[in-house]
């Protein structure tokens, strides 16, 4: 019998990836590719006055230049722009007008026979505009924001429990701490690139980078006026995307229309630079008020939170949620407000709302445990929750006690003296930190068909994307365990818009979904076998019930006694069918009464030179309670990827803009530092058991975001018990230990 | 990227007459910095002359006992040249500080003299720039200047010079041989670079029809005594807050001769003869060291994001010199600070 | 904000095509190609090799890294019209008869990547970092990788299989 489910597994992608034989969307190469570059805004904010792209033209091997004056017809209503993942407001339309809304907007786009010549030619466009005046300065926003309804939408903050301000004023404890995040960007290492193949019929199949294949169909049929069969999106491999591939980028648009206006087949390969307008994490000042008992009882959580949105849409999450969620307190009010920049749009990136709130919460949690004179570890147990207090409702499965447990005697966490400054490895004082992470479950609607034949193989099919998160293994080993067949005779199509409906892959929730549409289509193949096994003559499972079979090693088996079976080839033979497909929705029906969560408990080590103020990150433990671990293997990379991205975030991540030009100034990889391989060294990462027998039939959970939630905070942390100095800005650079 | 003419120099002799009849002409060797210019449209040459097939590629010993470095010769080679290794390890823990293996492998000696600043605003065509575009104006000064000079600035410009390698360089005397369309000349290292004063736009005292051929070195390696220690803002591939290249003669406890270097912080590598005298004759040890650094930074002006490098400096220069007189030097793979 | 103006000029033709040879992964190669190429772009898109990575077009992350004539590079910062005569050995180069390269399989092995994307640099400059015999230890490995850049954070496990295939525990 297969059991592939909780055997780590290698990758089914991999040899694909490490031969360079698997294809990204900038990579397919077709004859009579035209090659396109965009040209971009020098200013934050204005009208174009004038574009001159006769120097651009005069270029042999130009083709066209694309501009708001020229381009082939686009949608006129903001409808067609609002895709999926959209929020409210008015979503940005690629050279559709002479607006110019943030710095670096795409303003024309040169089409050319050679990418060289594409680009040589978009440095000669010359653009001049009407400037306006901008603000790029959240700080300077601040009191310009406006506040988001409690309990009005599910982003907006929820509603408040109990009395606050009483019980503040009441706190024998309090501890009052402002935090600032600044804007973040994913920077996945492969570029945004789209590849429009312009068939001989007129269709167009795309090739773009995107987590929502589907979600970019249904958009680019709207923009573009199109007929949905005239369209076909696809995104096989996906070179990163943590967030910025949900909502379709602009170049996906441009080279559509460039394809449209040509009439042939069109590349679009952003800049580096370029990327740094398709969305990023929100810079977030957040003020988080806590009060307690001396002993330790959390009484109050008051969090209030500014955040960056674009002039033209309200991009947030439910950023001050999650302090109410992870602790049990009777008292707590949130407060969301929104300042308004000159910058394109934010969207999710990894663990969006999380990674920031928690990261505040945590690191004012450990300042609450300083002033109560208590291990900060030993707070969050006596903190501990096993209600949902925003929904009032307990959890499916929480064990975080466990994450707490397991990691900390991993850690040595008993070995901590508590006393800032106290522990040092020669010039090297060294801290311990801790924090927690939580995130959610989710579950979305999705269908999966499968194709099993008469050979043994089977053929699974989804719309959902890999975007590096190992969706490709898991859906092989689910289906195999299924079905009862080897993972080599398994097959995963996805990324690829004809195929059955899959959402966005994000928010940690196509694992769990796709896993169990894959069980829901399988139960219905091995409803099918069983079918055809009653009619074949004395069929051992002729009185078998559904229930009473299962599919292990190529055979129909009774779960009753296996010596009742039919081998899968000879049913399907002998009924005279050499396939057998299904396709089926799972939806996920929820009552409501139980809240779904993963959590984690991080713990990390550092050791700042104390003369110099350089740190490193020695060590990291994450312990995790996610339910069901599908893949050992490729659970555990991802998340050490979410702790990676947390040292990012505590020591290196912040765009930088100049608010004179309302720009990105460090719109490149070498001066926006994410972690090298010299800044990361040991990651352990444990997974806690957490069966969860009501969230779903395989108790599975979602890892994407976990990893990285509560990492900054417990290194920020750690380096407080290292050094003494509370940093509450991010990143941690080595002059805020002067400051 | 602009189009350009591409012709291959066949001697150097060649490589000065095509530069001297094409003034936006351009040598390239390596290429990791012009190209990467290039694609941003803030070098835009007419025509590239290829010099990486020229034999400058040799590292010999000279007759005084120091060592000539061809400017072809690859950073990484150079690193781990056995000579350079054994008697010239700042050097080579200077090169090993700096960018990445594969640029290493690709970038020549004359290149990294004269790589370019990393200032955003000098890369960023949309901005002023009195490096890129003469007379437009410093955005750095009153802009984003976390990466920028503390000494040497002018209102012109506060850009640095990026290289570890040209650090140790100066640290260790080094001169720099050029040859032009008149008789081929030595330039001092110290003399190489320039303080932007009024003219930014030109990095080294260079002339543009000259060329680079080689790099020599006096005798002194100061291989007992020494480090390079760079401060950055991650623990790898990431250029200087600070750089210290620290070199001691010592005899006894006493500190016979001292060489002294800083990188990051200026338009060119930074050494002191004041700091350095100071510390000639003194016992090595923190009242010396914190003197040195003193004269050294004393005349430090900080801006608006990069103050913090006065002070990261001091430090960073006690530690280097303490690193060198213990025999310490700093290793480029232990991101543990000794 | 300033004007830029072209020192090259509008109206100028792109140049001229330069004949080269290049050996890629032994297979010689004879082509016409504009100075302006790179040898990434030459390998991606003349080629259409395209396992060798853009990553970022500037020398930042070493996703393009390739061995020229045994050494590991960046493709992205040299001009194809450079290299000619060269040999070039990329991602696509390193398995031989179908079996993968104990780098290759050590990957896979220790799931040292996610997206796969900046993969084939990391296994050409580990095969480069091998071949320079300098790294001993896990920390002279993780420097002398350090100029890949890996965004999913696959860094743990790509030490991993790096030590692996060099043979070490």
């Amino acid at each position: 019998m297969t059991n592939y489910i909780g055997t780590a597994t290698s990758r089914v992608d991999g040899r694909a990836k490490v031969t360079g034989a698997a294809k990204y969307a900038g990579e397919y190469n077709t004859a009579g590719l035209a090659h396109a570059s965009v040209v971009t805004s020098t200013i934050a904010k204005g009208r174009i006055a004038r574009i001159d792209a006769n120097a651009a033209l005069s270029i042999a091997g130009v083709i066209d230049v694309l501009t708001h004056q020229n381009r082939p017809r686009m949608a006129s209503v903001d409808d067609a722009y609002t895709d999926d993942t959209a929020p409210e407001g008015s979503p940005f339309r690629p050279l559709y007008d002479d607006r110019i809304r943030f710095s670096g907007q795409p303003v024309a786009l040169v089409l050319a026979e050679e990418p060289e010549v594409a680009r040589f030619a978009a440095s000669l466009v010359r653009v001049e505009y009407d400037e306006e005046a901008h603000v790029t300065d959240i700080h300077r926003q601040r009191d310009a924001t406006f506040a988001l309804e409690p309990g009005a939408d599910p982003f907006g903050p929820p509603k408040p429990r109990g009395a606050t301000e009483p019980a503040l004023a009441a706190a024998e404890v309090r501890h009052r701490g402002e935090y600032f995040v600044p804007i973040e960007h994913h920077n996945p290492m492969e570029p945004y690139a789209t590849t429009v193949i312009f068939e001989h019929d007129g269709k167009l199949n795309v090739y773009d980078k995107t987590q929502g294949v589907q979600n970019v169909q249904r958009y680019l049929c709207r923009v573009l006026e199109m007929a949905p069969d005239k369209v076909r999106v696809m995104s096989p491999f996906v070179g990163g995307a943590f967030g910025s591939g949900l909502r379709p980028q602009y170049q996906v648009v441009l080279a559509t229309l460039a394809a449209l206006a040509l009439k042939r087949s069109v590349r679009l390969v952003l800049t580096r630079q370029q990327m740094y307008v398709l969305g990023y994490r929100p810079a977030m000042i957040q003020e988080v008020d806590l009060g307690a008992k001396s002993g330790g009882i959390l009484d109050v959580i008051a969090h209030e939170a500014v955040t960056v949105t674009s002039q033209y849409e309200d991009f947030h999450r439910q950023e001050t949620a999650w302090s109410g969620l992870l602790y049990d307190c009777a008292n707590a009010k949130y407060r969301h407000k929104l300042a308004r920049l000159d910058l394109s749009t934010p969207c999710d990136m990894r663990a969006p709302s999380a990674a920031t709130a928690v990261y505040a919460l945590e690191c004012a949690m450990d300042e609450l445990a300083v002033a109560l004179k208590l291990d900060p570890l030993d707070l969050r147990l006596k903190c501990h929750s096993d209600r949902d207090q925003n929904a009032d409702r307990p959890y499916s499965s929480k064990n975080l006690r466990d994450c707490y447990r397991q990691g900390a005697q991993s850690f040595g966490w008993d070995k901590r003296n508590p006393e800032p400054r106290s522990m040092r490895d020669g010039a090297e004082l060294i801290g311990w930190g801790t924090a927690s992470g939580v995130w959610e479950a989710l579950q979305v609607p999705i269908a999966v068909r499968i194709v099993l034949t008469a050979n043994g193989h089977a053929e699974v099919s989804c719309a959902t994307s890999d975007i590096g998160t190992g969706t490709y293994t898991i859906m092989a080993q689910v289906v195999a365990d299924m079905l009862g067949l080897p993972l080599d005779n398994v097959t995963i199509k996805l990324g690829d818009s004809t195929l059955p409906q899959s959402p966005v892959e994000g928010g940690s929730w196509i694992a769990a979904s796709v896993s169990n549409g894959i069980v829901t289509t399988a139960d219905a193949i091995r409803r099918e076998l069983l079918r055809l096994a009653k009619q074949m003559p004395n069929s051992p499972l002729a009185d078998a019930a559904p229930t009473e079979v299962a599919l292990v090693d190529g055979r129909l088996v009774s779960v009753r006694d296996a010596s009742r079976a039919v081998p899968l080839a000879e049913t399907m033979r002998h009924s005279g069918v050499d396939r057998i497909g299904e396709e089926k929705s799972t939806n996920f029906e929820d009552d409501g009464s139980h809240a779904h969560n993963t959590h984690s408990a991080v713990f990390a080590e550092v050791k700042v030179d104390e003369q110099l103020g350089v740190i490193r990150v020695t060590r990291v433990i994450s312990a995790v309670a996610a339910g069901r671990i599908l893949n050992p293997k490729t659970a555990r990379s991802q998340i050490i990827g979410g702790v990676v991205w947390g040292i990012g975030m505590a020591l290196h991540e912040e765009t930088l803009i100049d608010h004179k030009f309302g720009r990105i100034m460090n719109a490149n990889i070498a001066e926006y530092h994410v972690p090298v391989n010299a800044d990361v060294r040991n990651i352990e990462v444990i997974f806690v058991d957490e069966p969860d027998a009501t969230i779903n039939q395989l108790g599975i959970k979602g890892l994407g975001e976990i990893g990285i939630v509560g990492v900054a905070a417990a290194i920020a942390n750690a380096i407080y018990h290292a050094t003494g100095k509370r940093v509450r800005d991010l990143p941690i650079s080595l002059d805020k230990l002067w400051r | 990227m602009n189009p350009f003419h591409y012709t291959r120099a066949s001697d150097v002799a060649d490589a000065v007459r095509q530069i001297a009849a094409d003034p936006s002409a351009r040598f390239i060797a390596g290429g990791t910095n012009l190209i990467d210019l290039m694609k941003e449209d803030v070098e835009r040459p007419s025509r590239l002359i290829d010099i990486s097939r020229l034999p400058l590629k040799s590292v010999e010993e000279t007759a005084v006992g120091g060592l000539r470095i061809g400017a072809l010769v690859p950073n990484s080679d150079l690193a781990y040249h056995p000579l350079v290794a054994e008697r010239y390890p700042m050097l080579a823990s200077a090169i090993l500080a700096g960018a990445s293996a594969q640029l290493r492998n690709m970038a020549s000696t004359g290149g990294n003299l004269l790589q370019r600043t990393r200032c955003y605003y000098f890369y960023d065509v949309a901005t002023p720039c009195n490096k890129r575009a003469p007379g437009s104006g410093c955005s750095a000064i009153d802009g984003l200047n976390r990466m920028h000079a503390i000494l040497g600035t002018s209102e012109a410009c506060i850009a640095t010079h990026p290289s570890d390698m040209c650090v140790a360089l100066a640290a260790l005397d080094a001169t720099v041989h050029v040859a032009g369309p008149a008789a081929a000349r030595a330039i001092a290292f110290t003399d190489f670079h320039r303080l932007p004063e009024d003219a930014p736009q030109r990095d080294t005292n260079l002339q543009p029809d000259e060329i680079v051929t080689a790099i020599e070195l006096p005798p002194r390696g100061f291989a007992a005594n020494y480090t390079y220690l760079k401060i950055r803002d991650r623990l790898s591939y990431a250029f200087a807050l600070v750089s210290v290249a620290a070199a001691l003669e010592l005899e006894g406890g006493t500190i016979k001769d001292a060489r002294l270097a800083l990188g990051g912080v200026a338009h060119k590598p930074w050494r002191d003869p004041m700091a350095e005298a100071a510390l000639r004759g003194q016992p090595a040890g923190e009242v010396a060291f914190s003197r040195a650094a003193d004269l050294m930074l004393g005349d430090a002006k900080g801006f608006a994001h990069n103050a913090f490098k006065i002070d990261l400096a001091r430090r960073a220069v006690l530690r280097a010199l303490a690193q060198a007189a213990a025999g310490t030097p700093q290793s480029q793979s232990d991101k543990q600070i000794r | 904000m300033v004007e830029t103006d072209n020192a090259a000029g509008p109206g100028v033709r792109p140049l001229e095509k330069i004949p080269m040879s290049l050996t890629v992964n032994g297979v010689e190669r004879r082509l016409n190609i504009a100075p302006w190429t790179s040898l990434l772009d030459l390998l991606r898109d003349h080629l259409d090799l395209t396992g060798t990575k853009k990553g970022c077009d500037h020398g930042q992350c070493g996703a393009c890294s390739v061995l020229l004539d045994g050494r590991r590079i960046i493709a992205c910062l040299t001009l194809a019209v450079m290299q000619d005569g060269a040999s070039v050995t990329t991602i696509e180069g390193l398995a031989t008869d179908g079996a993968l390269h104990p780098l290759q399989q050590a990957f896979i092995d220790h799931d040292a990547f996610q997206c796969g994307y900046c993969t084939p640099g990391q296994i050409c400059s580990a095969a480069g970092l091998i071949a320079e015999g300098r790294a001993k230890s896990a920390d002279e490995i993780r420097e002398l990788m350090s100029g890949n850049i890996c965004r999913c954070g696959a860094y743990p496990n790509i030490v991993a299989a790096i030590q692996h295939a060099m043979g070490q525990p």
